[in-house]
């Protein structure tokens, strides 16, 4: 298989002693950086994406998805200890996971935990070894039209496929693309929305907006909540790994479903957060023992963190393969790559050979060595935790501005920092989506000049996304998504008055 | 989350920070789609002109945010729950003050210093600690930030004039 021989040539990269230090080292930063409240995976590794420049691409990279595997991992430590998710995708795991905890359970709870988590993320990178090369194959023959319309459909999921209100998406979507349209114009050259200042002739980083919405906003939140953390201690030893191991073969299925679910929701930008309840609510319809869920079930935390774990590293494939991240972190990294002078997308895979299989190797790899880091460090990170929020927010502040600054050692940047933060608190208390917010700021140039192209091609006229099956699919699809909520709005009317609201997301 | 604390006033409802919101996004909208059409957002012999694509991008946000604006309005019930109490918001500004004055201070002292400050003010008002838990973490934080960056990654951080007389 073509795939394999490749994917070993990507394993050749990795016996750099360097690339496993960077590894280990990620991972670690990672896990704590899942750990600490107002830190996650988004703007973590945009804090220290500036810190990688000097390195070479295929190092920077694998240090920042391990960052990425890291706070995956993390996420759950909190959950299950403090019942406090550490990161919007571990909230589900919270329902069984405390509740083990606190039952005197919380290194099985762990370890079933981390253990689904890197069965789910092994399921994952495992489709992404075998179809990556596959799409990426396929997309060389994308025109611009055909781009457009997948990038569209990336948006259009976010309303058809969200809680939020669809109007809300659309207003958070919309800001997004403005803020990316602030600069200079890459087509024409024309000064855009600048209004005569020399700061925002830059345009708005999209990584200044991660830092602020996700770090600053999210401190903003957890002081409201007037966090103590009270936690319970955990240690975990070889025996209650062990025991644990031979405990979990039986929710076989149970992991495949979250695996599934998972890479499905990871690939269309469901995102990890969705795919992780909805895993949790169809392991509690199919399992046996679905009534006792909530109580302390093993089976309660496999679901969620198979699914997240899945989710979150299946978002990396139309990241590598189309262009566009999956995840609001796949975004970030999509924006290392730009830096790096990489352009993701189906080109990729055949100039850039050793770095796509050396990141894709390290997936492997890198997952192994989170499930080693974590399993032997919980006791560290958990007493992490017990540092009162009175220290570690200033601290947390601090390293906020100081990512914000080195973007383009620009004093303007902290200041738009704070003022992302604040929208960030505002967004999130009215539940305004984040996400397609960030993806929108980080694809809006590459949409603008699709959509321009196509536009050019076809003299201005729209039915050149219908020229042909493959785009005509693609548009449809991106369109039914787009009038979903009227759509479901209709059957749901027809169908019974009063229908839980909960259980209207698409099964799509 | 629910928490039991004895709940106090509320600041605002969460309609009033709707209707706030949406007219934020409205004005954001009116903003973009006005330059748009003074960079021109219609084709010209080239192809489609600069405004082209933010003009639509505007109008969109325009008919949604006034959406959202209207259902906050005219919504019958009218949500009436609280957006934040005034215990929790003045917790969230006695984070977010601090912050601020932490940043344009940044401009003046440079980085390290100003963070210095900040950590041991917020410790000390907030966690109220003891000056000698307060001293090593606010002092070994920057310098740790300091040997990472300046020396470590040779990336430069605002530096004041402290700084400036070790010789940085």
């Amino acid at each position: 298989m073509e795939a394999l021989a490749s994917l070993i040539q990507g394993f050749g990269v990795l016996a750099d002693p360097m690339n496993i230090v960077y590894m280990f080292v990620g991972i670690t930063l990672g896990v704590l950086i899942g750990v600490l409240p107002g830190l996650g995976g988004a703007n973590g590794v945009a804090i220290l994406l500036p810190l990688t420049f000097s390195m070479s691409p295929t190092s920077a990279i694998i240090m920042l998805s391990c960052i990425y595997w890291g706070a995956l991992f993390g996420g759950a430590i909190t959950s299950v200890l403090f019942n406090i998710p550490g990161e919007p995708w571990s909230v589900a795991t919270t329902f069984d996971g405390h509740p083990m905890a606190q039952k005197g359970r919380a290194g099985e709870a762990l370890t079933a935990a981390f253990t689904s988590s890197f069965f789910g993320a092994f399921v994952a990178v495992v489709l992404i070894t075998f179809l990556a090369p596959l799409i990426a194959r396929f997309a060389l023959r994308f025109g611009p039209a055909e781009f457009f319309a997948v990038q569209m459909l990336t948006f259009c999921s976010f309303i058809g496929m969200g809680s939020e209100s669809p109007f809300k998406v659309l207003c958070a979507m919309m800001f997004g693309f403005a803020l990316a349209a602030v600069g200079i114009d890459t087509v024409t050259g024309e000064l855009r929305m600048t209004f005569g200042s020399i700061e925002l002739l830059r345009g708005f980083d999209f990584l200044i907006a991660v830092i602020g919405l996700f770090g600053i906003g999210e401190i903003l939140l957890t002081m409201e909540e007037g966090l103590a953390f009270r936690g319970k201690s955990a240690k975990i030893s070889a025996t209650v790994v062990w025991n644990t191991w031979k405990q979990l073969p039986r929710y076989w299925i149970t992991a495949i479903r979250g695996s599934i679910v998972g890479c499905w929701m990871g690939i269309t930008p469901g995102g990890a957060t969705p795919a992780s309840f909805m895993s949790y609510g169809l392991a509690k319809r199919f399992s046996r023992d679905g009534q006792k869920f909530g109580t302390g079930e093993m089976e309660g935390v496999v679901a969620p963190e198979t699914a997240a774990h899945a989710a979150g590293t299946s978002a990396l494939l139309p990241m590598l393969t189309l262009g566009i991240p999956g995840s609001p972190t796949a975004a970030v990294l999509l924006g290392g790559l730009l830096i790096w002078g990489l352009q993701p997308g189906p080109l990729l895979f055949v100039e850039q050979k050793e770095f796509v299989w050396g990141l894709i190797a390290s997936m492997y790899i890198g997952n192994v060595a989170g499930l080693i880091v974590v399993l032997t460090t919980v006791p560290l990170f958990a007493s992490i935790l017990r540092i009162p929020f009175s220290i570690i927010a200033p601290i947390i502040i601090v390293i906020c501005a100081v990512g914000a600054y080195t973007v383009h050692n620009a004093f303007f940047d902290i200041v738009m920092m704070m003022v992302f933060g604040v929208l960030g608190y505002v967004f999130k208390k009215l539940s305004y989506p984040l996400a397609p917010l960030v993806l929108a700021l980080v694809l809006g140039d590459m949409a603008e000049s699709s959509f321009r192209q196509a536009m050019l091609v076809s003299q201005g006229d729209l039915a050149i996304f219908w020229s042909n099956p493959l785009v005509g699919g693609i548009i449809s699809l991106a369109l039914l998504m787009l009038f979903w909520p009227v759509i479901a709005l209709f059957l749901r009317k027809r169908q019974a008055r009063r229908v839980e609201s909960t259980e209207a997301i698409p099964a799509k | 989350m629910e928490h039991e604390t004895q709940s106090s006033e509320p600041v605002v409802t969460n309609r009033t920070m709707e209707i706030v919101a949406a007219l934020f996004f409205a004005t954001v909208a009116v903003i973009v789609m006005a330059d748009s059409l003074r960079v021109g957002a219609g084709w010209a012999s080239d192809g489609p002109r600069a405004g082209y694509f933010p003009f639509y991008v505007g109008l969109v946000m325009l008919v949604s945010s006034l959406s959202t604006l209207g259902i906050a309005v005219f919504r019958r019930a009218g949500d009436k729950s609280t957006f934040v109490e005034r215990d929790q918001f003045a917790l969230v500004l006695k984070v977010f003050v601090p912050s601020i004055v932490f940043v344009a201070a940044v401009g003046f002292i440079g980085i390290y210093v100003a963070a210095t400050l900040f950590i041991a003010f917020f410790m000390h008002w907030v966690g109220r600690y003891p000056a000698r838990t307060i001293l090593p973490v606010a002092v070994l934080v920057p310098m740790a930030l300091f040997v990472a960056f300046e020396i470590w990654f040779l990336v430069p951080l605002p530096k004041g004039p402290l700084e400036a007389m070790l010789g940085y």
